[in-house]
């Protein structure tokens, strides 16, 4: 069958829609009529986690592929997944804060400062939630191009997530190594350029 | 599992029982998987009978119990207690057992076995997380939990057969496992091999691997944090989906503290947690 590029992105953006949105119906279902394992409240946390996780890891990847199978039609999809891999985090939060924490504020204050895994864990939220504010047509053009430098802050946003849960497990701790490799991996493919943007941080040129 | 005969705990009949599908579904037992539906579903197969259970070290009298001992030796009877985990969640079962301290004193201790050591059964070819890392969370095995004598001889240190009404599932710990409701449930070590009488305080399981996280007393302490998380509340884990309002405070001793902060008096809880 013969597709048109902008009928090719149309499904891929169809599929992502529902692979990202059917599952959290479903999840949500089971978890309000207590038929998510014993505790529903656990399992809607790692869930929501790990699906943004996938999310920002796939986001990333999107590049390396276009890259390499000369596919540039698809970096028109790698927003839908960054947004996407927003959604999940802040639902992620929103869980532990409802139904975890069950908006005991002062608790919910006092983990975020007192405990690194989720003081790292906010901070990546923090700078995820920039990155999908931006990602509005309309203030990518206005930002010119401080909207790249910005968005660069994806590649940190990773590892902190990364490290986020590693640090959260008790002892388990192949999953998270090896989602920080898959993540290393894809810095990788970046390697000169994050090169270039680690030494403009610290070497501040003349002009 | 089949039925028990024992005698009710008609005392604590006002706590909220957590389902017992919830309790039998949502295990920390490792040797089954790291995850919690994990034993329950990897545990089916496990053979309890034949079992050994051998009680030895310093003591006149050392004993092996088979199968049949496990619910025969002494009487029966249901305590219904509260269940703190490490990771601040928490149950209310309906145990069946006897007291550690009738056992104990069946071996008659000597007066230099100052300490308790349990172990589980070492056995990969049926717990499959003993010889794969990553399904057994990384820790060592065989599982190794240990008491205080004085600790151990408490009353309320119940040697569990079974939960509501019929014996344990492969999951919850079978044929046999300690529960010790004051101390989080890390230490309540399940399908037990070995019970010894020792000198000197043993080294555990969790103690081993992260020793600032996990101390050798675990009692269940709301002022003193886990380095990663907050102890001070709890999550009661009964009925209800998403929604349950189930956040409560956290007791000190898991509200046994009557029956045992005695054993504790002049001791900084903070320094041996």
């Amino acid at each position: 069958m013969f597709l048109t590029l902008s009928s090719k992105v149309f499904y891929i953006k169809v599929a992502i829609h529902l692979a990202a949105f059917l599952p959290l119906l479903n999840l949500y279902y089971l978890a309000f009529i207590d038929q998510l394992g014993a505790d529903p409240v656990e399992s809607v946390i790692n869930f929501t986690g790990i699906g943004a996780f996938n999310l920002l890891l796939l986001s990333l990847s999107v590049s390396p592929l276009a890259k390499k199978f000369k596919q540039g039609y698809l970096l028109q999809v790698r927003r839908l997944l960054g947004v996407y891999a927003f959604v999940y985090a802040l639902i992620h939060l929103f869980n532990f804060l409802a139904f975890d924490l069950q908006f005991a504020w002062s608790l919910f204050f006092n983990e975020v400062v007192k405990r690194p895994y989720i003081t790292i864990g906010m901070l990546a939220f923090v700078l995820l939630t920039a990155l999908a504010v931006t990602s509005i047509n309309h203030l990518k053009r206005k930002m010119g191009k401080s909207w790249q430098q910005l968005h660069n802050v994806s590649y940190l946003i990773v590892m902190l997530v990364g490290v986020h849960f590693y640090w959260s497990v008790k002892s388990e701790i192949i999953t998270p190594l090896f989602y920080l490799l898959l993540a290393t991996i894809l810095l990788g493919f970046r390697y000169k350029k994050l090169k270039k943007l680690c030494l403009s941080v610290f070497i501040r040129k003349k002009r | 599992t089949t039925p028990l005969s024992f005698t009710a705990d008609k005392d604590n009949l006002s706590l909220l029982k957590t389902p017992e599908q919830k309790v039998i579904s949502h295990n920390n037992f490792y040797e089954f998987g790291a995850q919690k539906h994990q034993p329950a579903e990897l545990a089916q197969h496990f053979n309890v009978d034949p079992w050994q259970l051998t009680v030895s070290g310093e003591c006149d009298h050392p004993i092996t119990l088979d199968y049949d001992d496990l619910t025969s030796l002494f009487p029966l009877e249901e305590r219904i207690y509260r269940l703190r985990c490490v990771e601040a969640w928490s149950m209310v079962i309906p145990w069946i057992g006897f007291s550690l301290a009738q056992l104990l004193q069946k071996v008659s201790p000597k007066s230099s076995a100052k300490y308790v050591v349990f172990q589980t059964l070492d056995d990969a070819k049926q717990m499959p997380g003993q010889d794969d890392r990553r399904l057994g969370g990384g820790i060592t095995f065989p599982y190794v939990e240990g008491l205080r004598i004085d600790e151990a001889m408490n009353p309320l240190t119940l040697m569990s057969v079974g939960l509501y009404g019929k014996t344990l599932p492969p999951q919850n710990g079978a044929p046999i496992r300690l529960v010790v409701p004051w101390k989080y449930g890390f230490k309540s070590i399940k399908s037990i091999v070995s019970i010894k009488l020792v000198s000197k305080q043993p080294k555990t399981t969790w103690q081993q691997l992260a020793p600032n996280e996990y101390g050798f007393y675990a009692n269940v302490n709301p002022k003193h944090d886990h380095p990663r998380w907050s102890q001070a509340s709890e999550r009661r884990i009964t009925s209800g989906g998403l929604f349950a309002r189930n956040r409560i405070e956290t007791q000190p001793f898991n509200g046994y503290g009557e029956q045992v902060a005695h054993l504790y008096k002049g001791m900084d809880l903070s320094k041996f947690y």
